[in-house]
């Protein structure tokens, strides 16, 4: 698309992944469109960087990232149960790409999605969210579109080095295929790992699925449910706090969490 | 003066064909190493030829008969001509004098077939090419009307001197040109590339034949090879699939060149006929262009449908399908296939286009990971889930949830194992098994089911060209089979039955396996079953692809209907030359648009027989047949029908029923 656009660097963060139906270890699905972004990026050099222990299964779904078409993966080796922000942070900083891509939360593990947040924290760089296509790159700045809720878009413009994740708003990954997959080089490098004390102390148990509220339409006419299905959720009864103490927002929060009956 | 010219003229062609023969074996022998018994083959040829080859072409009588006489009449005036008037051995001193009354006959038995050659290509049909083949009867006719008037003097038909004085000399000059231009054709064109090439590479290609046990053998009993070749994984450097023309193997290219362009696989080809660009006679016409290097200008038949000729090229060390833009093939033409097999079935030179099909495709899916439309999601599926459609693998019995079916896991062994098949998802399915269930309890037979343990067969993902997922469900299938003891697999799926029956088995898994219509008919012939009779209305059967060509499965299903008391009204086509339902080979999950749906023209078919039902023995017959809108007919499985006429027989010893279950199909 832009002939002048120099060569770029992207690093791109995968995990393994996890089936949602079968559990089983694959490429993750957030991840491998964060590596599709980066492979449809033009003059794009792209890395892949993983942390976390080195075992059989893993491999197999690592392998599922090159099957892509990359012809290398860097597992940075972490036992289980450790902060793998510290480790990929270093790993980052010593080789800086322009840009880092991620999914925006793992399918196994804590999942919370707040790597990329620690990760922008701790190499102070800007991070951009929900991120649907990344439209240029010119001197060092990229324009970029972001994903709103019911499809809309928003251009932003971010000078690099930046991070941005992907979530299910961005392309399909594309398919992995086998034999580049088996050939591609897995390699393994070893960084100090920082055990995740807080997480030892939990207990971790399968996620419910979360109920989801029910729209009640009071609608008499077909037009009025059509309008009806197809209005924004806007919320309004909600209220705009800003410039408030902590403490004046946890107050609203609580007594917000109270009227709908998620406290008693 | 002839007695001169002829040696010269028909020993500068044989030295010439060999020439050509030099070259044209250079070309296939660029192809990957094969090894198949070299004399072993040859001395097999004969028969492949007389008897397996004759037999596909002996479809079609005219033109067999017209094959016999012109290729006989060939063989025996090429040969006699040699030893004739090459080699002067027509003189009465040698045996009498009769090989040259010989070649008269053969020769005159070579120019009766021609005119019939001519004949046909009056008006010919449109699957045959044209171009070099419209010539191909003058020179049939120049060979043999030439060789038959040399002769005339050799037995003294004419006088000897008849040739000399200066209108002879003409004359004799005259007839020279017309012999040269027959050698031309007939010799030299057949290793150098003219039409008669396909008699030489044909030969070969019938004696090196990558699938041996395909052939009949005077042992008797039709061979059949239908199971895809299994690609070597372990081998992290042994390709995966075919990429360039180069990367068939060598008796793969010889047979691509063996083809006579008679188009009976282009007019069986349900794709072709469907307006997708898929023409498996351009196809394999395609491989020899790539073979040789070129483009594609100079075929002379049906092109794909949508695409022009003359725009694509390839060699033999570039690729098949680019990964952007055209070369030798676009890859929709691949994908276009339902792996149905009626070219192969109909192809006289024996040429397999299913498996030179599927190669590429692997090469498509493993290499460039390019599987088109749902080809992706479909093998992320099955490599996640074990089933196409990506449902939860403990549900495959949710199905059943009130029949009790015996598990593998409880009973250990029994005497049918029953393949459920991924139909075990699929809400029309789940009816045909549950019929097939009533009936299997009605003969007391003594089955189980894998049940959560059993996965998809891998025949979608094999015929996607992912081998590396089919071997992936196929091991761990054959590791879980190994578990119990049973002595046949009974399937209403016939993909199962034929990727379990014939594919396995290169893979460690050696299975005795039936197709529940055969089972069901064995049933009945040993008065296990007994049915109320047909009170419904008229009915036509229609082959499964993986059933009939794949498994040579025809009768069992119309002894079955026969039973009920059906008289099946048959289609046009049916049995070997059934036209499949498009639903094989991944061909929905691919999806390559064309001008009609195959199913739609299937259910014509059925239409043209007035029947109300169509009796089908396949879940994705099925599937295909009930998506046609409009149809004139219903879609009832084999199992189905029989479920329906079961009657109570007068009741058995009740110690000898198997165990039970409290729940059962009760009439109060
Ligand atoms: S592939 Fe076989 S059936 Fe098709 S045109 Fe060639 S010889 Fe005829
Ligand atoms: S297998 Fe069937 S669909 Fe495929 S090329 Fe042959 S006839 Fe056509």
């Amino acid at each position: 698309m832009q002939p002048d656009s120099r060569e770029i660097e992207v690093a791109v963060l995968v995990s393994v992944g996890r089936h949602p139906v079968t559990g089983r270890a694959r490429r993750a699905d957030q991840d491998a469109r964060g590596v599709e972004v980066a492979l449809t990026l033009p003059g794009a050099r792209v890395r892949l960087l993983h942390a976390g222990p080195a075992d059989d299964g893993s491999e197999e779904a690592l392998r599922g990232y090159l099957g892509m078409g990359l012809d290398r993966l860097t597992r940075v080796e972490q036992p289980e149960g450790a902060d793998v922000v510290p480790a990929l942070a270093q790993r980052l900083a010593a080789a800086p790409p322009q840009l880092v891509i991620a999914g925006s939360r793992a399918e196994r593990g804590e999942g919370s999605g707040l790597l990329p947040y620690a990760l922008a924290e701790y190499l102070g760089w800007p991070l951009v969210n929900g991120l649907a296509e990344v439209e240029g790159i010119e001197n060092g700045v990229a324009t970029l579109l972001q994903a709103l809720p019911r499809g809309q878009r928003r251009r932003l413009q971010v000078r690099l080095p930046a991070i941005i994740t992907v979530d299910g708003a961005a392309p399909m990954a594309r398919q992995s295929a086998f034999g580049p997959a088996r050939r591609a080089r897995l390699e393994s490098c070893a960084e100090v790992a920082v055990m995740d004390k807080a997480l030892g102390e939990w207990t971790l148990m399968p996620a419910r699925k979360r109920p989801k509220r029910l729209k009640i339409i009071k609608a008499g006419s077909a037009r009025d449910r059509f309008k009806a299905a197809a209005a924004k959720a806007e919320g309004g009864g909600g209220q705009l706090l800003t410039d408030v103490t902590p403490e004046q927002g946890a107050e609203a929060i609580l007594k917000l969490l109270k009227e709908e009956g998620v406290l008693r | 003066m002839l007695d001169t010219l002829l040696p010269i003229l028909i020993f500068t062609a044989l030295a010439l064909a060999v020439i050509g023969a030099w070259r044209r074996n250079r070309l296939w022998r660029q192809g990957r190493p094969s090894s198949v018994p070299i004399l072993k083959g040859l001395a097999a040829m004969p028969r492949r030829y007389l008897v397996d080859l004759h037999h596909v072409v002996a479809r079609d009588k005219v033109m067999s008969n017209t094959h016999v006489a012109t290729a006989g009449g060939f063989v025996a005036a090429a040969v006699l001509m040699i030893l004739v008037h090459g080699l002067g051995m027509g003189s009465s001193e040698v045996l009498g004098g009769v090989l040259g009354w010989v070649l008269l006959a053969a020769s005159a038995t070579m120019f009766v077939g021609s005119l019939f050659v001519a004949k046909r290509r009056r008006n010919p049909p449109a699957r045959l090419s044209k171009g070099p083949w419209n010539r191909l009867w003058k020179s049939l006719m120049a060979f043999s009307l030439g060789v038959f008037l040399i002769t005339l003097p050799t037995v003294g038909l004419l006088p000897e001197g008849f040739l000399e004085g200066s209108g002879g000399w003409i004359l004799a000059l005259g007839l020279a040109a017309v012999v040269a231009w027959g050698l031309g054709e007939m010799i030299v064109g057949m290793t150098w590339g003219g039409p008669m090439k396909h008699a030489f590479a044909g030969a070969l290609h019938l004696a090196f034949h990558r699938r041996p046990e395909r052939f009949s053998t005077k042992a008797g009993g039709e061979g059949r090879s239908t199971g895809l070749k299994a690609l070597n994984l372990d081998d992290v450097d042994a390709p995966l699939g075919v990429e360039k023309p180069a990367d068939f193997t060598w008796n793969q290219l010889l047979g691509f060149d063996a083809c006579v362009q008679c188009g009976r696989c282009e007019a069986v080809c349900p794709a072709f006929a469907a307006g997708q660009p898929l023409n498996p006679k351009k196809l394999i016409q395609d491989m020899v262009v790539g073979m040789a290097g070129g483009s594609d200008a100079g075929y002379a038949g049906s092109p794909y449908p949508g695409k022009p000729v003359g725009e694509h090229q390839g060699s033999p060390q570039g690729p098949i399908v680019a990964r952007q833009g055209q070369a030798l093939v676009d890859a929709e033409t691949l994908w276009s296939c339902t792996t149905c097999r009626a070219c192969v079935e109909e192809c006289p030179m024996m040429i397999e286009h299913v498996d030179a099909i599927v190669d590429m495709r692997r090469f498509l899916t493993l290499e460039h990971g390019n599987t088109p439309n749902k080809g992706a999601e479909v093998l992320g599926n099955l490599i996640a889930t074990d089933n196409p459609g990506g449902f939860d693998p403990g549900s495959r019995l949710h199905w059943a949830a009130d029949l009790d079916l015996p598990l593998m896991a409880d009973v250990k062994q029994a005497e049918v194992l029953l393949w459920l098949g991924d139909g075990a998802f699929d809400m029309r399915n789940q009816r045909t098994l549950r019929a097939l269930v009533k009936v299997l309890r009605a003969a007391e037979v003594d089955f189980a089911v894998l049940g959560n343990e059993e996965r998809d067969s891998g025949d979608v993902a094999r015929r996607l060209g992912d081998e590396a997922t089919f071997q992936s469900l196929a091991k761990r299938n054959i590791a879980t089979l190994a578990k119990y003891r049973f002595q046949r697999i009974v399937t209403c799926d016939p993909h199962s039955f034929h990727v379990l029956g014939n594919e396995y088995g290169e893979l460690g898994g050696d299975y005795e396996v039936r197709h529940h219509s055969t089972f069901i008919a064995e049933l009945y012939d040993t008065d296990r079953l007994t049915f109320s009779p047909w009170k419904g209305g008229s009915v036509t059967y229609h082959d499964p692809c993986y059933l009939g060509r794949y498994n040579g499965e025809y009768e069992a299903p119309r002894r079955v209907l026969r039973a009920l008391g059906i008289q099946v009204a048959e289609m046009e086509r049916s049995g070997s030359r059934s036209r499949c339902c498009g639903g094989g080979g991944g061909a929905p999950i691919t999806d390559i648009p064309g001008k009609q749906r195959i199913p739609d023209m299937r259910m014509n078919d059925v239409k043209e027989t007035g029947a109300e039902l169509v009796a089908v023995g396949c879940p994705q017959c099925t599937a295909m047949f009930e998506g046609v809108v409009d149809a004139s007919a219903e879609v009832r499985d084999i199992a189905e029908f029989v479920a329906d006429a079961l009657v109570d027989r007068p009741a058995a010893p009740v110690e000898s029923r198997p165990r039970r279950p409290a729940v059962e199909e009760f009439c109060p």
